[in-house]
């Protein structure tokens, strides 16, 4: 039997490995190895979509092996469908950020080999089920991101690379003791596990038993270190200098892959170990994923740096994941919650994790394209005109842009219009403020496309080649993939839905 | 020939492949581009009126074909397909219009640098369009509805170089898309209420009476029924595509257009949606009829609305100057009428005018267009003139369009859907507001239409464009032709003495007709106000042609006040701006204020106080302690140094004091007998 999801996580790192062994590779060998290891994940993520059964929502091709005996830490693999869209998604997005990075010719061995370690550490995230190496891999991740970010990122790269990393660390910090305090209480790690004591009310008595508020206090640790990720509004002020500063590829993947890491810790930690106390503060947390919402949309645009505006608009994207969870929990129990609406919002949820992934990373790619026929240039106001000179390029990023707005019949609207059809269902009062924000994201979305592309061509543009046939190629299947999805919406969710259906059906509160 | 309507989805499916074989044409590629986009519209004419005989073969019945669109939970959300007769209607309607604007356009933008990109966005707009007539489910309408503002979106900023094309189609998105989200909010209320999106399933549909039933009984915020409810915020989408008041500020803007876009899109086909839309959910707007004791029933909103609009639309068009601007309130003011008919209980009416309307409209402009690109894109009326001579086929047609909009009694279309609503406002028992609102706005609509003829057509050339032109070649002339025909004999399929189209939107195979003067006393007074809005128009304009450019306009001579308040569209732009425009401005800087002044503030406070603890331990440890404790000076110097690691971001020191803390908890914990 081969052990199909480690070779999922380590094949990039073995791709790492000999990068950082082969000192003399030409560019050409490193671009080669680097891009064949990061199609890895994708080819092996298709070979585990074809053996793949939706019908098990237990996690398929498991993998256990003893590890730390003496404290019960186990190395334990494996995938659901939830996990599943998140492979494919991080198969997708990392050669296609590879390959745009490909302008960058400072010391490219190592920027393809923290690439590959990046990878591989989120692949680790996607895939663990043992809290131990789950976090180590969630921390590991962090490493290759913040020299990503410090060695290729803008002018103020070295303080958004501090900020991020330390930002992030003083999260998982909390969320590290808390799982210490999980340990204690429980003697396990395993994530099934604690799923099942948090589910029948074990863990509440268990942590209850040391004393009356460590049930609280373990969760709030764990939230910390999971809001801080996402992240959920107001912890999330690293993100627009982090995005705004790293290297386009490097924005791709945090925006695309690393913003998932902490929306599916929710879905996979937080809210089943932890379903009472998300309950008891969901009515809370629903107001700062609707600032997330709001607030996030609007600061997007007063943004005149382009990359900072598609940094705010991923913060408003990925609240709308949290405020479905967060309405679903909080609903959780109350007279009128229909299992419908809760497989709308967990349904959308999972959608929306893929869907911005797609069109966030498109974004940033074309923002790093204007970046590099300006000489770096990004502000709103720099351009003009550029559809004039590039019609083709216009045309993709309009399609980018159209799909993060949530046009229907592109990628983005199903995944909203279930969270919101859920939300609804659950919370009526916040789907209707949430609307703000999606009234606020055509407005800045349409601004950015108006002034760069469209008036009098100016002096920036007038010289702009359109996308070559290279530049093309990488941009092609995300493009395809909001096309597909938008209409053909099933793809992902046959996947998803007898695990959202299952998860609905038995909403965990004791 | 009939078409099942397993197969109706072709209807939309031949434009949608004639816009993609459009976006992959290369610009040199015009004659594929424009001839796929053609014969996609012609044969959708053809199969179109296919379904109108299957639907006229059983106008009663509502022949559905659903399917599943994706899993969900234990079920799946359905999509569908719908024939029935204003299906049909609406379909050939548009189909047909649209062949005609096609045509039209090859002539038009002849000379344009992106003319294949032209066709694409139009077979875009027409498979949006004739998707959101054939589906059965709210959701396909909601996606349709959407796409055709993207193509509304992407037609009048397609001389996108114009920073006021640009502005006009952001405009347009931002505006109806405020309308949207009630229509969203409406879509989802109604979904969650009862577990289906499907307007007619076998008696599970939404349009059906088990499902209307709990949406009368149930009531919410307000006293009003749910249905009620609903019912307005789905308004609220027809509002903002119809053009309605409050938010009609954006249809005059999309006149940046090509004139053609404003034929098809902003007269004949994508502002009507909202009326189409009221008609195709009325069971629902209606159901709230029966309860006697609500606040306000939905459509009396709808009638409102609709007659505020009729009236202020033809009020403005009475001061405009730029000919395609004075058809765009035209056209708001008869969506206003349309609405009105809704909201009077007339649906039929409304459905009726939005027909005749839809071929004199779009007549009236393709003949500006025939007039703009003779005039080398001239459309000041001040600056025209004198252009009944050299183009007399657009002018004739012109004027056979001029009278149907204005309602010249008995031979035009135009009259007998306005009388037909104007009879249903008589009828409404609520109030007669929307009735006198009505016939203000006819003799207005006479009035301006008068002004517009005379100004354009009379007198002498008044400026070197308007003296150059000549008439266009048969590629647009022949449209108008068409076009004109149809302005005239379509309104004799519903005449009040044989009202065919009435019963069979109505699900009647017999029709059912009375004398034409019975109760006569309406129909007289419309044709003197008729009389009285274009003896004045030409009182005005037409036996006094006007002299030069910058001649006074006579009203402006008389009430220069109320003509610049006119002139000024009652200043709703400037309104909005200093509102809706501020409160944005200001949403957006305290967003970001938030940000840089508050929360990163937090941020950097907490890291300065981190910095600060670093700072006193090595102070405390260099100066005060300096070769005094030395064990203690070692231990300071092991937390002053994690501390300042942690202030350079050394994850290393940070992290072992997080593994030290986390031991220490263990350790707490399990020797406190958790365990």
């Amino acid at each position: 039997m081969i052990p199909l999801l480690s070779l999922i996580v380590f094949t990039p790192w073995i791709g790492a490995a000999l990068l950082a062994l082969w000192r003399g590779a030409s560019p050409g060998a490193i671009r080669g190895l680097g891009l064949l290891f990061s199609l890895s994940t994708l080819g092996l993520g298709l070979i585990a979509l074809s053996r793949f059964d939706p019908a098990i929502t237990v996690p398929q091709f498991g993998e256990t092996h003893d590890w730390i005996s003496m404290l019960n830490v186990h190395y334990r693999l494996g995938l659901d469908g939830l996990s599943l869209v998140l492979v494919l998604l991080t198969g997708i997005i990392t050669p296609v950020a590879l390959i745009a990075s490909w302008r960058e010719h400072r010391d490219a061995r190592l920027f393809t080999a923290l690439f590959l370690l990046l990878q591989g550490a989120a692949l680790g995230v996607f895939l663990a089920l043992d809290f131990f190496h789950w976090f180590v891999f969630w921390e590991l991740s962090l490493v290759p991101a913040f020299f990503l970010i410090k060695l290729w990122g803008g002018p103020s790269a070295t303080r958004a690379a501090y900020q991020f990393v330390i930002y992030t660390i003083g999260g998982s910090a909390f969320m590290l003791l808390a799982f210490a305090a999980l340990y204690a209480a429980t003697g396990t790690l395993d994530f099934l596990q604690l799923g099942q004591y948090g589910a029948d009310g074990t863990l509440n008595v268990r942590l209850g038993a040391i004393g009356g508020w460590w049930p609280r206090a373990v969760f709030l640790g764990a939230l910390l270190g999971l809001a801080v990720k996402v992240p959920l509004w107001p912890f999330h002020t690293w993100l627009p200098p982090a995005y705004a500063e790293a290297p386009t590829g490097a924005s791709m993947f945090l925006t695309a892959v690393m913003s998932k890491m902490g929306v599916y810790g929710f879905l996979r930690i937080l809210w089943p170990i932890f379903p009472t106390q998300l309950h008891q503060a969901a009515p809370c947390l629903l107001w700062l994923a609707l600032g997330g919402v709001v607030f996030g949309a609007f600061a997007a645009m007063r943004q005149t740096d382009l990359k900072r505006m598609v940094a705010y608009s991923s913060l408003n994207h990925l609240n709308y994941c949290l405020l479905a969870l967060f309405a679903l929990s909080a609903a959780t129990g109350q007279p009128g919650t229909t299992s419908a609406a809760a497989a709308a919002a967990l349904s959308g949820t999972i959608l929306q994790m893929f869907n911005h992934g797609l069109s966030a990373a498109a974004l940033f790619y074309c923002v790093g394209v204007l970046e590099a026929r300006s000489g770096g240039r990004r502000g709103l106001n720099d351009f003009g005109g550029v559809r004039t000179a590039a019609p083709i390029f216009a045309g993709l990023c309009g399609v980018a842009l159209f799909s993060s707005l949530g046009l229907p019949g592109l990628n983005g609207f199903v995944g909203e219009f279930l969270i919101f059809r859920g939300v609804f269902g659950l919370a009526p009062w916040a789907a209707a403020v949430a609307c703000l924000g999606l009234l606020a994201t055509a407005l800045f979305l349409l601004t950015f496309w108006q002034r760069v592309f469209h008036g009098p061509t100016g002096k920036v543009a007038a010289n702009f080649p359109d996308l070559s046939l290279s530049e093309i190629l990488p941009l092609l299947p995300l493009i395809g993939l909001m096309f597909i999805l938008g209409v053909w919406p099933q793809f992902l969710a046959k996947l998803i839905n007898p695990l959202v259906s299952l998860w609905a059906g038995q909403l965990p509160l004791p | 020939m009939s078409l099942p309507v397993q197969l109706l989805w072709l209807i939309p499916a031949l434009p949608l492949l004639a816009a993609g074989i459009g976006s992959l044409t290369p610009r040199s590629g015009r004659g594929l581009a424009s001839g796929a986009a053609i014969v996609a519209m012609a044969i959708s004419f053809l199969l179109s009126c296919g379904a109108l005989a299957t639907a006229l073969a059983q106008p009663a019945a509502h022949l559905v074909h659903n399917f599943a669109w994706f899993d969900l939970g234990g079920s799946a959300v359905r999509l569908g397909w719908l024939l029935d007769p204003l299906t049909a209607f609406m379909c050939v309607m548009v189909t047909f219009v649209g062949t005609l604007i096609f045509i039209f356009s090859t002539g038009y933008l002849h000379e344009d640098a992106n003319f294949t990109r032209f066709f694409c966005f139009l077979s875009l707009f027409a498979a949006a369009m004739l998707g959101l007539l054939v589906a059965n489910s709210l959701l396909l309408l909601f996606i349709c509805w959407e796409l055709v503002g993207l193509a509304s979106y992407l037609l009048i900023g397609f001389w996108f170089h114009k920073p006021s094309a640009a502005a006009a189609a952001k405009k347009a998105f931002i505006t109806t898309r405020i309308g949207d989200l009630g229509l969203l909010l409406g879509m989802l209320w109604l979904y969650d209420s009862t577990g289906s999106l499907l307007f007619y399933d076998g008696g599970q549909g939404v349009l059906e009476a088990t499902a209307l039933g709990g949406l009368v009984a149930q009531t919410t915020i307000g006293g009003l029924a749910v249905s009620t409810a609903i019912g307005l915020l789905i308004f609220c989408g027809a509002i903002g595509k119809s053009g309605q008041f409050p938010l009609h500020v954006w249809l005059p803007d999309a006149m940046e257009g090509p004139t053609p876009v404003s034929a098809l899109i902003h007269a004949a086909t994508m502002v009507a949606a909202g009326v189409f839309l009221v008609a195709r959910v009325y069971p629902l707007m209606s159901a709230d009829q029966g309860l006697a004791h609500v606040p306000v029933h939905a459509l009396t909103v709808v009638a409102a609305i609709g007659a505020i609009t009729a009236l202020l639309g033809a009020l403005i068009a009475v001061a405009q100057s730029d000919i395609k601007r004075v058809l765009a309130f035209s056209t708001v003011s008869q969506l206003g009428y349309m609405m009105l008919a809704l909201g009077v209980g007339s649906w039929v009416a409304a459905i009726f005018h939005l027909l005749t309307h839809a071929f004199f409209k779009a007549l009236l402009f393709l003949g500006s267009g025939s007039v703009i690109h003779a005039a080398h894109h001239e459309q000041d009326i001040r600056r025209l003139g004198g252009l009944r001579g050299p183009m007399r086929a657009t002018f004739a047609t012109f004027a056979i369009g001029m009278m149907a909009l204005a309602g010249v009694p008995f031979l035009f279309s135009g009259f007998w859907s306005k009388e037909a609503i104007l009879h249903a406002a008589h009828n409404w028992d609520v109030s007669h507001l929307p009735l006198y609102a009505g016939l203000a706005a006819v003799v207005l609509t006479a009035f301006y239409m008068t002004r517009l003829v005379a100004e354009t057509f009379f007198g002498s050339p008044r400026s070197e464009e308007a003296s150059h032109a000549h008439e266009n070649s048969a590629v647009m002339t022949v449209p108008l032709i068409l076009l004109a025909v149809c302005a005239v004999l379509l309104g004799f399929l519903g005449t009040p003495a044989y009202p065919w189209l009435q019963a069979r939107l109505e699900g009647h195979t017999e029709v059912h007709g009375h004398p034409i003067f019975e109760g006569a006393g309406l129909l007289m007074l419309s044709i003197v106000l008729v009389a009285v809005g274009i003896g004045s128009g030409w009182a005005l304009y037409g036996r006094r042609p006007r002299a030069n450019a910058n001649a006074l306009d006579p009203i402006e001579g008389r009430l220069p006040g109320l003509f610049a308040v006119l002139r000024a569209r009652f200043g709703f732009d400037e309104l909005y701006a200093a509102t809706v425009g501020r409160l944005n401005t200001a949403m957006a800087a305290l967003s970001d204020g938030l940000d840089r002044y508050v929360w990163d503030a937090a941020v950097r406070f907490l890291a300065a106080l981190g910095e600060f603890g670093g700072v006193v331990n090595r102070e405390a440890d260099e100066d005060v302690l300096n070769g005094g404790f030395d064990a203690t000076n070692d231990r300071l110097r092991g937390t002053a140094r994690s501390y300042s690691a942690a202030q350079t971001g050394g994850a290393h020191g940070y992290l072992r004091t997080v593994a030290v803390g986390f031991v220490l908890l263990v350790l707490i914990v399990m020797l406190g007998g958790g365990v």
